[in-house]
């Protein structure tokens, strides 16, 4: 059942030093605050997961947070590269950096087989493509570890087995939980209810606690006893969006591209956006 | 440009000459970037009727200003409907619904195989790219699919570095050989021209450039022997409706 707790004792509680940890949001709802917060606690060796990294795992990595990045789209959306992100994989800065790089269907169907308590799940994709061999390296690379061809038993056709995600902890950002820790999304839901779903343990902020929410047809609602920790973090998907409550900081996806380039402008950043900001 | 005297960028007539290729009523995947510019120009123009779908699971979306994102409030608050990640994929993409995929490329070949991955050596990349993306199964599954992307030497390659999309593989009978369900990329729309592939060979080859473009100038920006195909056009420039409608769209999209 679903703790309201404050968001710095739901991440202290729910993600450890090596964790594999996904944090959700396409485009929509990314949970910045709670990003944030795992760096100001300075997390380790974690296994980041996630469809597009965005500029939140780009912080992360940047800060030294990541051992390996699982994922599937590794932009900043409009604006072109994540700096820390190829600085990670170009030139090991500021830790070598594993990639484990699937297609967004890839990844959506892992996590669909994780949240249906599933091994694997299927679908016609990756063939003839590079991701095939690549977890590592070009043509003569190994075995991609989660990308498997499988023959259908009824028909012979050859499809493709993704083996499913299990995260150790699912981090995701809604509009709204009521005071028992339901929580309500709308607007692009994404996938966040399959990682919650596929996780052990979940961490879910929201931009107000109400005491009762209201009927929504096109929802996505998490029941209480599905998510592990509620926190409020009012503003804590900006400078991504939170339907109906603000807009995207296109501005701020703009200036993260300068911010990033730099090693040094962005260990000021670390400081004083994240660091600076715990202390006051 | 300098080689384009006219009134108009080559990137606009890039972006128009794409959206003409989108037909009234059809369904559309569309990535991010040039093709979603293109695809909007169409549906404000000439495709009214031309449904916008968004890997983000926005279906039938109306924005009125460009997106920055694949999935901006926009999208979502104009749209027929909005599904979840694992459904655009497996319900709409999957089974062959969508009449075309819209993608760009970093690096293409000669048979329309698409990189996004990575410049040089996978283990060891010069250059790394976002990726993947949702493009692998657009281009997989799409009944059609059309790439825009500038013409540069650097793009335009003999083989590219990284398989991230799959066009026509090694040449004629490599979809059907790996099961791809769609009839693969019909064009690609540059900055210079239209290519389309050679219905034996499953090479691309120049079949339209645009107003003072030559096939030389062509060639020098691709990195295969680019061959002209029999009755090779020059394309109509852009209409001043069509550019009107384009530049509002840029316009709005800084704002």
């Amino acid at each position: 059942m679903a703790e309201i707790v404050p968001l710095a004792e739901a991440i202290g509680a729910a993600v450890h030093d090596g964790d594999a940890v996904a944090m959700e949001g396409f485009t929509h709802l990314i949970p910045f605050a709670a990003g944030h917060e795992v760096i100001r606690q300075r997390r380790r060796d974690l296994t980041l997961i996630r469809m597009t990294p965005d500029l939140i795992y780009d912080q992360l990595i940047g800060a030294g947070c990541a051992r390996k990045l699982v994922f599937s789209w590794g932009g900043n959306p409009g604006v072109g590269s994540l700096h820390r992100f190829r600085d990670a994989v170009e030139r090991s800065w500021p830790a070598p950096l594993e990639i484990e790089e699937h297609s967004h269907a890839g990844m959506a169907n892992r996590y669909v087989a994780g949240a249906s308590g599933l091994p694997f799940a299927m679908l016609r994709g990756y063939r003839g493509t590079g991701l095939m061999e690549a977890g590592g390296p070009g043509r003569d690379g190994p075995q991609h570890p989660s990308i498997r061809a499988v023959t259908c038993p009824f028909t012979g056709e050859i499809l493709t087995a993704v083996s499913a995600l299990n995260p150790d902890v699912a981090i995701v950002h809604a509009q709204r939980a009521d005071t028992s820790g339901n929580v309500q999304l709308w607007g692009i839901t994404g996938i966040q209810k399959e990682a919650v779903l596929a996780a052990r343990r979940s961490v879910v902020t929201v931009e107000e606690i109400v005491p009762a929410l209201d009927p929504r047809p096109d929802a996505v609602v998490l029941p209480a006893w599905t998510v592990s920790y509620v926190a409020a973090a009012p503003g804590g998907s900006r400078p991504s969006y939170a339907l109906g409550y603000y807009d995207r900081d296109n501005d701020a996806y703009q200036a993260w591209d300068q911010i990033s380039r730099d090693r040094e402008r962005f260990g000021q950043w670390l400081d004083t956006e994240i660091f600076g900001a715990a202390r006051v | 440009m300098s080689e384009h005297p006219a009134d108009y960028t080559a990137d606009e007539i890039m972006t128009v000459t794409a959206a003409r290729a989108l037909r009234d009523g059809r369904t559309c995947f569309v990535g991010i970037g040039l093709p979603s510019g293109a695809a909007n120009l169409a549906r404000a123009t000439h495709a009214p009727g031309l449904v916008l779908i968004y890997e983000s699971g926005t279906i039938g979306t109306k924005p009125d200003r460009l997106p920055l994102s694949i999935g901006d409030g926009i999208l979502a608050e104009t749209a027929d409907a909005v599904v979840s990640v694992p459904e655009i994929f497996n319900y709409w993409l999957q089974p062959g619904r969508i009449d075309v995929g819209f993608l760009g490329a970093a690096q293409i070949d000669k048979f329309g195989n698409i990189n996004t991955t990575v410049i040089g050596d996978y283990s060891d990349p010069k250059t790394r790219l976002p990726g993947a993306g949702g493009a692998p199964e657009i281009a997989a599954s799409c009944r059609e699919v059309i790439v825009i992307v500038r013409q540069t030497r650097r793009a335009f390659v003999e083989h590219v570095d990284f398989i991230t999309s799959v066009g026509y593989g090694s040449g004629p009978g490599s979809r059907e050989r790996l099961g791809l369900t769609g009839a693969g990329p019909g064009k690609i729309i540059t900055d210079l021209g239209v290519l389309e592939p050679d219905p034996q060979t499953c090479e691309f080859t120049a079949t339209g450039l645009y107003p003072g473009v030559t096939l030389d100038q062509a060639r020098e920006r691709t990195g295969w022997d680019l061959a002209a195909a029999p009755g090779l056009v020059t394309l109509p420039p852009p209409t001043a409706t069509e550019l009107a409608a384009l530049r509002r769209f840029t316009t709005r999209a800084k704002e």
